[in-house]
């Protein structure tokens, strides 16, 4: 009697969504790694889920959660929202992987969307992510002709091929404009952990870095940065997931910002009309998920052209910012002349490109 | 006027019923803070205490999962409570669960693919013995050395979160798993997985020697030499010393003790709800028993409770997070309340409230 299966509960549950649908009401939730107001990364994807309440107004309810650690606690979590009678489920950090297949198994009539990750293991797993190297090559362009001590510091999180893209393509491109150019990496295990990222960004400082990129998910780096300028010094970031004015003109002085509204929009519409199904999304700057925000006066004018009209090749197809030559670490050839990346490629990057000093993490 | 007077001996009625009183006042003070947010405070409660256990909807499936977030607490309070009632303060039981997850993960690993059905226990031995050893350093430098075991097991919890990313990026990690982080999946793989062991209750074998550890602690507690040594040195260590009770022994056998549950708890959850060993696999269920332990009063039935209740309000608290759209951070708020309280209002069980002028003698 009240020790029936979790089957029956679903069951139960999976009848109440459609109910639920019936009454064309489409009910959307999104699990978050880090808080709404961390005005980064999960920052963002809150701002796609304001942009599907104001695309279809009553028609759909959203619910979210956040700070939801990746581990047994999420797939808790998503068990819920789908007992809660969501349709759609967006699950917005990598960690949710396993987690959201196996909470899509239990629940076949509704819709999993996973942020940054591979796996889609039943028909009602979507994967979406952005490319998010697009934006690094312009923001490594740009930190290539400001620094002045040849240093720059990259605050990463966790060492997959999404973040090694990222550290690869701003390498590349600063080394491109500024061939004596270093790079520091610092690896801090986490997406959102404002204490640890500042002292990332304190140790880069000290160390003689003068243009620190981020990818984690708070505005500390930033931060860290402002105080150092306070303090006499040249410092500059760039704004990470969301644009993170707050700190502009100075120390922030571009930023990439993810947009997902627009996927956001679409997928919970199709949806709406039934015609959703299962596949891999990796939108850029071309479909306008990858937005690079005002580049500040801090920055001279020959060089915000040189970047914009990265962004215009990138947009129209001109420019792949994986392209070779390109070698790798250890010398052998990655890309030949001409070549450019496939995307099979760049989902299995697991090394550096010559010229980077230090090793990934083993 | 009104003053404290301390009592000869602790109440035996204030003592059962402080737990209480904290909830109350907790749930008192959390309304408050609901409704500052906006949010209807009797529904909030009702979200965060009723619904994971009778809500129609959800409490098929929330039911068992406080078994799931209850048992690896347990596991933990029930060590640490005995090291706390001997004045012993084990306060790296995070570190000890990662290293008791590592350890029984690499020792299962080691030999896949077997499907020996000796993996599973072994794994568990190694879990134990891992998360045992973890204890052992802050437990032999205090004999040794004198050192304080709160800073030293405090910041092993660091030193084990790295040797877990280094793991979950190096030398654990899924060789077929494309590049990514994260060991193969323990879960998955039969030899090694820790199921639900009747479905749909939630019971796992953590939760089961969860429960084991809350009889053999009270039987050690209140029936063994053991118990009573730990209840001396807690009380009057000078007098413990005159009895007989070796101080270094027992630091090494509570730190043991609690090392190896917070170890059991990590291989148990690693092997199953987590299923895997990755980077963030550790979910600060060592700190969040430190609250439990107190909460429970270092009383082996009342931390099975006190873990129950902490259990639900992590459930309910995620519920009332997208029913109610309310913040993380006041659930956080929340919990935090419960220990405020309780410590608060421990003050009545050693202390009468004496309503009047001082009496002159």
């Amino acid at each position: 009697m009240k020790l029936k299966s979790l089957l029956t509960s679903a069951a139960l549950a999976a009848g109440l969504a459609t109910g639920a649908a019936a009454q064309d009401t489409t009910t959307v939730g999104f699990v978050y790694v880090g808080p709404v107001g961390d005005g980064g990364w999960t920052y963002q994807h809150d701002q796609g889920r304001l942009a599907v309440e104001a695309a279809y107004g009553d028609k759909v309810e959203t619910i979210f959660q956040e700070n939801v650690p990746e581990g047994p606690d999420s797939e808790r979590v998503m068990t819920q929202m789908a007992l809660a009678g969501a349709d759609i489920i967006f699950t917005t950090s990598f960690g949710y992987m396993d987690a959201t297949n196996a909470v899509a198994a239990r629940f076949p009539d509704v819709k999993f969307e996973h942020a940054t990750g591979y796996k889609r293991e039943h028909p009602n797993v979507a994967t979406y992510d952005a490319r998010f190297y697009e934006g690094r090559a312009v923001i490594g362009t740009i930190a290539g002709h400001m620094t002045e001590t040849n240093k720059i510091g990259y605050i990463a999180s966790f060492p997959i091929p999404e973040v090694i893209q990222g550290i690869n393509s701003s390498f590349l491109h600063a080394q491109k404009v500024n061939p004596d150019v270093e790079m520091s990496v610092v690896w801090v295990y986490t997406w959102f952990d404002p204490a640890k990222e500042a002292d990332a960004a304190n140790a880069l400082i000290n160390n003689g870095v003068d243009v620190i990129m981020q990818h984690t998910d708070s505005t500390a780096p930033q931060a860290a940065a402002q105080a150092a300028n306070e303090a006499g010094g040249r410092v500059f970031t760039f704004g990470q997931a969301s644009d993170m004015s707050n700190f502009a003109p100075s120390p922030r002085i571009a930023s990439i910002i993810d947009d997902w509204a627009p996927y956001y929009v679409k997928r919970v519409g199709m949806v709406m009309d039934g015609t959703w199904e299962s596949g891999h999304s990796w939108g850029g700057m071309p479909e306008g998920e990858v937005v690079i925000g005002p580049i500040t006066e801090e920055v001279p004018a020959a060089v915000k052209a040189e970047a914009e009209a990265m962004i215009a090749a990138i947009t129209d197809g001109s420019y792949h910012p994986f392209t070779g030559p390109i070698m790798k670490q250890d010398g052998s050839v990655f890309l030949a002349e001409g070549e450019v990346a496939t995307d099979v490629q760049l989902v299995t990057m697991d090394f550096y490109v010559q010229g980077m000093t230090g090793e990934i993490p083993q | 006027m009104i003053r404290l007077e301390k009592r000869p001996s602790p109440s035996k009625v204030w003592t059962y019923a402080t737990p209480v009183l904290a909830v109350v006042l907790t749930m008192l003070a959390g309304g408050i803070l609901f409704a500052i947010l906006g949010k209807d405070p009797l529904e909030a409660i009702r979200t965060i205490f009723w619904d994971p256990l009778f809500h129609p909807q959800f409490s098929g499936f929330s039911r068992p999962q406080l078994l799931v977030k209850a048992g690896p607490l347990i596991l933990i309070a029930i060590g640490l409570s005995m090291g706390f009632r001997a004045g012993i303060w084990n306060i790296g039981a995070e570190g000890q669960y990662i290293v008791g997850a590592l350890a029984g993960a690499a020792a299962g690993l080691a030999l896949y693919p077997s499907e020996s059905v000796l993996i599973f226990p072994m794994m568990v031995i190694a879990g134990a013995l891992g998360g045992w050893a973890w204890a052992m350093i802050p437990a032999i430098l205090k004999v040794q050395f004198r050192t304080n075991e709160i800073l030293v097991s405090l910041l092993l919890v660091y030193v084990a979160e790295n040797l877990l990313a280094s793991a979950s990026v190096g030398w654990l990690r899924n060789p077929e798993g494309g590049g990514f982080p994260g060991s193969r999946s323990l879960s998955g793989w039969d030899a090694s997985s820790n199921p639900e062991l009747i479905a749909g209750t939630g019971m796992h074998w953590g939760v089961v020697a969860g429960f084991i550890a809350v009889i053999f602690a009270y039987v050690v507690m209140s029936r063994h030499l053991l118990g009573y040594h730990i209840q001396l040195a807690g009380q009057a260590p000078r007098a413990a010393r005159f009895a007989g009770v070796n101080p270094s022994r027992l630091i090494i056998m509570c730190l043991g003790i609690s090392g190896a549950l917070a170890g059991l708890a990590g291989l148990f959850e690693v092997t199953g709800p987590a299923g895997q060993i990755s980077i963030d696999f550790n979910a600060g269920y060592g700190f969040t028993a430190i609250i439990v332990a107190f909460l429970g009063r270092l009383n082996p039935i009342g931390i099975l409770l006190a873990g129950m209740l902490m259990a639900l309000t992590y459930i309910g608290g995620e519920l009332a997070q997208f029913m109610l759209a309310l913040p993380a951070a006041a659930i956080q708020a929340f919990q935090g309340m419960l220990l405020f309280f309780l410590l608060g209002v421990d003050v009545l069980s050693n202390y009468r409230i004496r309503i009047g002028a001082r009496e002159t003698a």
